[in-house]
């Protein structure tokens, strides 16, 4: 991990907050509520979540690795503008591999994969962290953020899946009614509240686990 | 004024920017463009196949399964939809025929007689993929879209020989809400075209996904079962199969090879 962290030479304190913090204390969809709107759209299945989930980890790490390498030549005029086009290149190079790659797939995403160049949580890490903190711990802060993000979607896309289709990752796991098991399953997991009603369940979860994330008042 | 703040290094600044960026997204875009076409295409050869019922539709096939397929018992071949005749083979290579492509090119396409199914323009010739058995034609699959509710229905319509009843469809590309018009993907919702008839004995394009359930294909077989919570979808998929099916879309062709007039 020197290569990392070449200031310290060692996998310190500060790392490891960077990387582990925003998975759990300081999720960005549980904690910050950020990047609500994709993680509506594409938690139907686990698959699609995941490879959302992939190119958030991704295109935040990059991003954050990128801004923060230039971030000392970075006029503070055009700062957001010269952050947002490199998260748009990522988003779009991220978009083409899909499409050479998991063409399927990259079909059933469809907008929502060049969207991650509107989610909050790429554009706030860039912004919030990456500006004034060096590329190794940037890096790392957005990997965390990343897999974060894609920690909350994947439990949300288990949930819809199990519930709404009676599968996990394509497997049958609730033989369905019509098919001749015993499952009816939940339309209602298949719509876009049901994203929103499990993240609220999820945010409620985590607070209640630490009350020190409750606001005063 | 620091030296990041002038306006000639911001302008510097900029500039390098852009020109790093356009330069990463020019290059992913072109050195991937080979591979995306090819996928693009092997996604749509799989649906003809789907339609056909000769994959099954979450089957995972490669290039060089239906590579397989369409050499070794798929005849395509492009109709005239004017005249209903079939395309010579030779003069140009069939499987290579864009018909999305051929519709925006106003050499190769007219404006679509008034229609309900939301067609603005059709190709002047339609691609049609034989699927033989034994040396004779066994189906055929021909290609259908229509204005749904959110944008255009792509698919594909597989025709027994005898150019009338329905082996299966497949809907490949769309923008149908999911989970509601969506279920047009729905294989389980495909499979209930299977053994229907396109055309009533007068030889009308009949079909009609209706409200509710449909008998089965032998006692009622010009319906199929509509989708909860997606009329409109629902009325798409009628009227587009019907313009399909109509003179005006591969009706001449069928009728033709009906009365033996296209033989391959």
């Amino acid at each position: 991990m020197s290569a990392i962290s070449p200031a310290t030479g060692a996998f310190g304190k500060r790392e490891r907050a960077a990387l582990l913090d925003p998975i759990l204390t300081n999720n960005p969809i549980g904690v910050q509520v950020l990047g609500i709107c994709s993680a509506l759209a594409v938690t139907t299945r686990i698959d699609k979540a995941l490879v959302m989930g992939a190119g958030v980890i991704l295109v935040t790490m990059l991003a954050n690795l990128a801004v923060s390498l230039v971030r000392n030549h970075t006029p503070g005029s055009i700062r957001i503008i010269v952050q947002l086009a490199i998260i748009a290149s990522l988003v779009i190079v991220f978009d083409q591999v899909l499409k050479a790659t998991l063409y399927e797939l990259s079909l059933e995403l469809s907008v929502f994969v060049g969207l991650i160049i509107t989610n909050c949580i790429v554009m706030g890490r860039a912004e919030g962290y990456a500006m004034s903190n060096p590329p190794g711990l940037s890096l790392l802060d957005g990997l965390g953020n990343g897999l974060g993000y894609a920690l909350v979607l994947f439990l949300v896309a288990f949930f819809r899946e199990l519930f709404g289709a009676g599968k996990v990752l394509g497997f049958v796991v609730l033989p369905l009614a019509k098919d001749g098991g015993w499952y009816v399953p939940n339309g209602l997991m298949l719509l876009a509240p049901s994203g929103l009603l499990l993240i609220a369940g999820l945010i409620w979860l985590l607070r209640t686990l630490k009350p020190e994330l409750q606001e005063k008042d | 004024m620091s030296r990041l703040d002038s306006p000639r290094y911001t302008f510097i600044f900029a500039t390098v920017m852009c020109v790093v960026c356009a330069a990463l997204v020019s290059v992913a875009a072109v050195s991937l463009a080979p591979r995306q076409k090819a996928n693009a295409r092997l996604y749509m050869e799989k649906n003809v196949l789907v339609a056909a019922g000769l994959v099954a539709p979450g089957q995972n096939v490669g290039l060089g399964d239906v590579e397989r397929v369409f050499q070794s018992d798929i005849k395509v071949r492009l109709v005239d939809f004017a005249t209903g005749k079939l395309v010579p083979e030779g003069e140009r290579n069939a499987r290579d025929y864009d018909q999305r492509a051929a519709r925006s090119d106003p050499a190769a396409s007219r404006e679509a007689p008034a229609n309900d199914a939301g067609i603005k323009r059709v190709a002047n010739r339609g691609v049609v993929y034989f699927v033989m058995k034994d040396g004779k034609v066994d189906q055929m699959v021909i290609s259908v879209e229509g204005l749904g509710m959110w944008g255009t229905i792509y698919g594909f319509l597989a025709l027994d020989k005898d150019a009338v009843t329905v082996r299966g469809i497949t809907y490949y590309d769309h923008r149908e809400t999911p989970g509601l018009g969506g279920e047009i993907g729905n294989p389980a919702w495909q499979a209930m075209w299977k053994g229907r008839r396109g055309y009533d004995d007068r030889g009308n394009a009949r079909i009609t996904v209706i409200k509710g359930q449909a008998g089965p294909p032998e006692t009622d077989p010009l319906s199929v079962d509509g989708l909860s919570g997606a009329t409109i979808t629902s009325n798409a998929v009628t009227r587009l199969m019907r313009f399909w099916l109509s003179e005006d879309g591969y009706g001449r062709f069928l009728n033709r090879f009906r009365e033996r007039k296209e033989v391959l």
